[in-house]
């Protein structure tokens, strides 16, 4: 080929542009979205309930993946302090998945059973209250503020779309489950169930 | 990764490798019908006699090209990424994992081992187990009790040698590794408001039998309270009723907070740690809440 003819045709070369930045994506991406390992759910694992769906809509809107993220890599260091290392069957459910970038505060991904509910919502509504070193936030309006459970079950129905288990009957009593509960009940049902699928590994 | 996928990625990896090696190659060699001997013009003109040079990279730039091609192909015989094969060095993310996780768990036998054989009171007393159970402690513990281990409204002090369920270092032990739920039953419907009251004066009272607490004590006595909190409201460590003659309170000590326990009840949990932090760590973090109390 010569010189020439890539650089004289505009849309030639635009052409294998596009295939010569596509090869990575096609190699490390278009496989694994195929593959059984990132595509099932991990053995044991539920879709969230209705009012920790709910809870997964808090955490998404007061921003909560801002200095948390939900992912224990496999080094030491991580599993040590937050359990065993996640994997890709347990976010298989999550749209969008919470992995998060960054963090302020610890990781999340297992901090289902880790401290009591009355423990998270005393943390919720003012942090310093259990713990005086922190710089979280506090969330006083959640205890407040009530679920608006005429829209749980199209979220719901969302979810079943992507591919998420629900029956017709989580759909239909999705209502009446998060009927008159807080933001904040909703919030720590959520917190309560990250990484309860894996509790212990090979220890 | 089944095989039609790995021989996809092969095909494309060896596409991807071999293009860019052709593609450095074809741009560093100027084409004999494009260029006269000696000129070093590419052929290209414009306006007439406006013309533009080849100026080739210095050769070690264009080496360094060359040689991320041959890391390329060291990488990927030695490390995975070619397809299923797994490389030469048979290294993985898990195997390293697995393996950071045996040398660190073999370094810390050797540790723990120091300490098995002596037993948590002993423990208590030693300055290196201390250290690890204090660290611990902060790690994990710290985030309900405080980091002074002082607890907050709810969350018990460890400090103060006032044990819901005793001090004694195997209770310690089994609060640790298996959690602990503590149940007050709402008691609003059984003794009222004005029972409530009653209730609150008589534990206030410095004097159990005066007059004042008598009411009180009435209803403490045949409302079901002594059930977990004792005959003479001093609890009840076996089933972790708290004690309610003595200046700690948990929940709070106005009148509104305790009101709200009595009538609402309240239950509160210490989670189980076995399974995160394992029977030494747990013996370790024990030795350390047992010298906090002293």
């Amino acid at each position: 080929m010569k010189h020439d003819i890539v650089e004289k045709n505009i849309g030639l070369m635009a052409i294998l542009i596009i295939v010569v930045i596509s090869l990575g994506g096609l190699a490390e991406i278009i496989p694994l979205m195929l593959s059984r390992t990132a595509s099932d759910p991990v053995e044991g694992m539920r879709p969230y309930t209705a009012l920790e769906l709910e809870g997964r809509d808090i955490y998404i809107r007061e921003g909560c993946y801002n200095c948390h993220s939900q992912m224990v890599r496999p080094f030491r260091a991580e599993t040590e302090r937050y359990g065993p290392y996640s994997e890709a069957g347990e976010t298989v459910w999550d749209h969008p998945f919470q992995f998060g970038s960054k963090r302020t505060g610890p990781d999340l991904a297992r901090v289902g059973g880790r401290y009591s509910d009355e423990w998270h919502r005393v943390h919720l509504m003012n942090p310093r209250d259990v713990v005086p070193e922190s710089n979280m936030p506090s969330y006083p309006w959640l205890a407040e503020a009530e679920i608006d459970a005429s829209r749980t079950p199209i979220k719901m129905a969302g979810m079943k779309t992507l591919g998420v288990p629900y029956t017709d009957d989580d759909v239909a009593g999705a209502t009446a489950a998060v009927d008159g509960k807080t933001e904040l009940q909703a919030l720590i049902a959520y917190l309560q169930n990250l990484g309860m699928a894996i509790k212990t590994r090979g220890q | 990764m089944s095989t039609s996928w790995s021989i996809f990625v092969i095909v494309l990896v060896i596409i991807n490798v071999g293009g860019c090696g052709w593609l450095i190659w074809w741009t560093m060699h100027m084409r004999t019908d494009e260029q006269a001997e000696g000129d070093l013009s590419t052929g290209h003109t414009w306006d007439g006699d406006l013309k533009e040079n080849n100026n080739p990279l210095p050769k070690w730039w264009l080496n360094t090209f060359y040689l991320t091609i041959i890391f390329t192909i060291a990488y990927l015989i030695l490390y995975p990424g070619f397809g299923n094969f797994s490389g030469t060095l048979g290294w993985s993310q898990y195997g390293q994992y697995e393996n950071e996780m045996a040398a660190s768990a073999e370094k810390l036998d050797d540790v723990y081992a120091a300490f098995r054989d002596q037993n948590l009171m002993e423990l208590s007393s030693n300055e290196a187990a201390l250290s690890i159970g204090r660290n611990v402690f902060l790690n994990v513990c710290a985030a309900c009790h405080g980091s002074d281990g002082r607890g907050a409204k709810g969350f018990p002090d460890l400090t103060d040698n006032d044990w819901l369920y005793g001090g004694n270092p195997e209770t310690v032990y089994a609060t640790i590794a298996n959690g602990r739920t503590g149940i007050m039953a709402p008691m609003g419907a059984v003794v009222g408001d004005d029972g409530a009251d009653a209730i609150i004066a008589f534990l206030r009272s410095d004097n159990p039998d005066s007059a004042e607490a008598a009411a009180g004590k009435q209803k403490f006595m045949t409302s079901g309270c002594i059930g977990c909190h004792g005959l003479n409201a001093e609890g009840n460590q076996a089933l972790g009723g708290p004690n309610l003659r003595d200046d700690i309170w948990l929940h709070g000590d106005s009148t509104a907070d305790m009101k709200g326990i009595i009538m609402g009840g309240k239950t509160n949990e210490m989670p189980a740690h076995i399974d995160l932090l394992g029977e030494d760590r747990v013996r370790l973090v024990a030795a350390y809440v047992l010298s906090m109390s002293r």
